[in-house]
């Protein structure tokens, strides 16, 4: 099982890589989102699995079997604050979008002019 | 292009699938330590030996550690919900900060006097509960953070103007001091990352305030490039988590050091790419210059000052203390960066027209020049690392906040326009002169010092990697020297362009003068930070009273 989600964890960042390297502000953004749940899934594998139980006992209880709930925090707090940024980003370049008529960030050159040479005298 | 992508997407593939296999198979290898720490965390209650809470109460002095973070916080939120009181903004700004830094300066002296400390979340005893634990580099950063964002709020009331404020500029720049001071004092690395997005989620308000074409356009690559950084962290982060079965820093530096795995070394690598980007290191810098002339002046200021430096205290944190002897194989590498950065960061500088891009390539300059020390990995590197980072965060936004005066004084800032501001003002030449030897390494500034243990340490060590540190050093100290000369004589003393309007009135703002006084005094009495400093690197490389304090005598 963690062989089989490894492997798809792997697949995950491949794709959110390729998406990130193309020039369009939407693919990167997509690419951004794929990455950040590769992460989670990760952090799920890295925990270990087992399967069908609970993350939360009583102590009374005492069951033999018993799913570690840490990598579920985390994956929790992980989620959460990257979708807020997520949100964040997409807002960010629907903005970009309207105001500099390009979602192509070869074009967005607004913040990197072409140089022009220092002065040579004084 | 198409098959270069493809290949890194493949590249990209293989290297994370094995990332997890091998903490897979190399924690089952390890058989029951790792799991046995997992099912520990798991069911609290099921290590007899260890109470799952502290029984003792929390010590008056350990709440000073969660102080600079607490405050900052609870300002953030007060200024947020009095948002339609604009005028009591600043005050109230002014005096959370100002509480802050008392707070800082109590916790440093505290923490020099009797060693780390440390304070539990929720009485969790460590390593089950998030702490915030805080040893001499800690502290020693706080403060500086603290002092800094308090003299900064005394640029702010000018430059951001009632729009800045309406839009909750002092909400945004208190949540950026509670997330930096909260990095530094954190003792739980996935606590560090959460750290890393409280700072970078105000960064993004603050860098877009005013919503101009180019703040546009720099927030777009600012904001993508950073959440790929702290994303790196996070699976490193994950991937520790999967080998070691801990997160609390002391308790990793325990396990990490009877553990030799091979995953740990591709963990490690991850670790110094993410802060490597954070911090802006060649060949990761290219988000910097793109954006950090954007927002007002004093957001890039405080940016420069303060974001940047998070990456490099996490790389000494993590890859120094935690990682010790798999993060030593990357050393070589981190002075070979550090090198390129600070030598080919001043060449940047070297080709601005544009005063604040010129800067921003003199802050990534200066990041080179930590690493050498990191790369190092001696006593004296490390220290003369930790006095470069305090230098470089008080130097880096009087910088800043000087060239925005020269900025609005020559109308527009380049190079090529502006000149003759000498006559006029005088005093701000001299400011400029200040800040920008400073940077360059010369005496009797703030400057001098790190710069010269840190050519004293590199010579203190063998091999061709020590003579690379001292090359890296001086000739990015000489270009830096040209750089500021050349923008000095060029702004102040060229005949005013012909048809300029008369240079303005506008007083040199008392915060660039507080900076600068400070960096005067550093020059001059260094000790203030040098001996904290050894103390610091001394606990980064031998960390036994930071473990026995966060995890007792367990």
């Amino acid at each position: 099982m963690e062989i089989i989600l490894a492997v798809v964890v792997g697949i995950f960042f491949a794709g959110g890589i390729y998406l990130m390297l193309s020039a369009r502000l939407v693919r990167i953004l997509l690419g951004v989102a794929i990455f950040g749940n590769a992460v989670n899934l990760l952090i799920f594998t890295g925990g270990r699995l087992v399967e069908a139980a609970p993350p939360v006992i009583g102590r009374a209880e005492g069951a033999a079997q018993v799913a570690n709930p840490l990598p579920q925090a985390l994956i929790l707090t992980a989620i959460v604050i990257s979708f807020s940024i997520f949100a964040f980003l997409l807002v960010l370049a629907f903005r970009a979008y309207q105001s500099l008529d390009t979602d192509d960030v070869d074009e967005m050159r607004l913040a990197e002019p072409p140089l022009n040479k220092p002065p040579l005298h004084y | 292009m198409m098959y270069i992508s493809t290949i890194i997407g493949a590249l990209g593939l293989f290297l994370s699938t094995g990332t997890v296999l091998a903490a897979q198979t190399a924690s089952e290898a390890a058989g029951g330590a790792a799991a046995d720490q997992a099912a520990a965390e798991t069911v609290p209650g099921a290590t007899a030996t260890v109470d799952p809470l502290l029984t003792v109460a929390t010590p008056l002095a350990a709440w000073l550690a969660a102080l600079p973070i607490a405050l900052p916080l609870l300002g953030a939120g007060l200024t947020l919900v009095l948002r339609n009181l604009p005028r009591w903004q600043a005050p109230m700004a002014l005096i959370v900060l100002g509480l802050t830094a008392l707070t800082a300066v109590g916790l440093s002296a505290v923490v020099e006097a009797t060693g780390p400390i440390m304070m539990a979340m929720g009485n969790w005893t460590p390593p089950f509960g998030i702490v915030i634990a805080v040893d001499s580099l800690g502290a020693l950063l706080v403060l500086v953070t603290s002092l800094v964002g308090l003299i900064g709020i005394g640029y702010a009331r000018l430059d951001v103007g009632d729009e800045g404020v309406k839009y909750g500029f002092y909400s945004f720049y208190l949540l950026l001091i509670c997330g930096v001071n909260g990095a530094f004092s954190t003792g739980d690395i996935f606590n560090l990352y959460v750290w890393f997005e409280v700072f970078l989620i105000s960064s993004f308000g603050l860098m877009i305030l005013g919503g101009t074409n180019i703040q546009l356009d720099g927030a777009v690559k600012y904001g993508v490039l950073n959440l790929i950084a702290t994303t790196v962290f996070l699976i490193a982060v994950g991937a520790t988590y999967g080998a070691t079965g801990t997160l609390n820093m002391a308790d990793l530096q325990r396990v990490l050091a009877d553990n030799d795995a091979a995953p740990l070394l591709t963990i490690a690598a991850l670790f110094v790419l993410a802060f490597a980007m954070k911090a802006a290191a060649f060949p990761l810098h290219f988000w910097l210059p793109a954006s950090y002339h954007t927002p007002k002046v004093i957001v890039s200021a405080i940016f420069a000052g303060l974001l940047t430096k998070v990456g490099v205290y996490s790389l000494m944190r993590i890859v120094v203390m935690l990682f010790g002897a798999d993060g030593a194989v990357y050393m070589p590498l981190i002075v070979i960066l550090g090198v390129l950065t600070a030598v080919l960061g001043a060449m940047g500088a070297l080709a601005q027209v544009d005063l604040k891009r010129l800067a921003a390539f003199l802050v990534v300059s200066g990041i080179g020049v930590m690493m050498i020390g990191i790369g190092l990995g001696t006593q004296q590197g490390l220290t003369g690392a930790i006095v470069y980072t305090v230098h470089s965060i008080l130097v880096m936004t009087g910088l800043f906040l000087i060239l925005g005066m020269c900025d609005r004084l020559s109308q527009g800032g380049s190079l090529l326009q502006a000149g003759g501001l000498y006559s006029a003002r005088g005093f701000a030449a001299a400011l400029f002169l200040v800040f920008g030897f400073s940077t360059a390494g010369l005496p009797p500034f703030s400057g001098f010092w790190p710069k010269f243990i840190l050519v004293e340490a590199s010579l203190a060590v063998e091999g061709s990697i020590a003579i690379l540190g001292v090359l890296g050093i001086i000739i990015s100290g000489f270009i830096t020297t040209i750089v500021i000369g050349r923008a000095w004589a060029l702004v102040f003393l060229t005949p005013q362009p012909a048809g300029a309007p008369a240079v303005s009135a506008e007083p040199v703002n008392p915060a660039v003068i507080i900076l600068a006084g400070f960096v005067v005094g550093l020059g001059l009495f260094p000790a203030f930070v040098v001996d904290p400093a050894i103390n610091g690197a001394a606990g980064l490389l031998n960390p036994s009273a930071y473990v026995t304090e966060v995890l007792g005598g367990r």
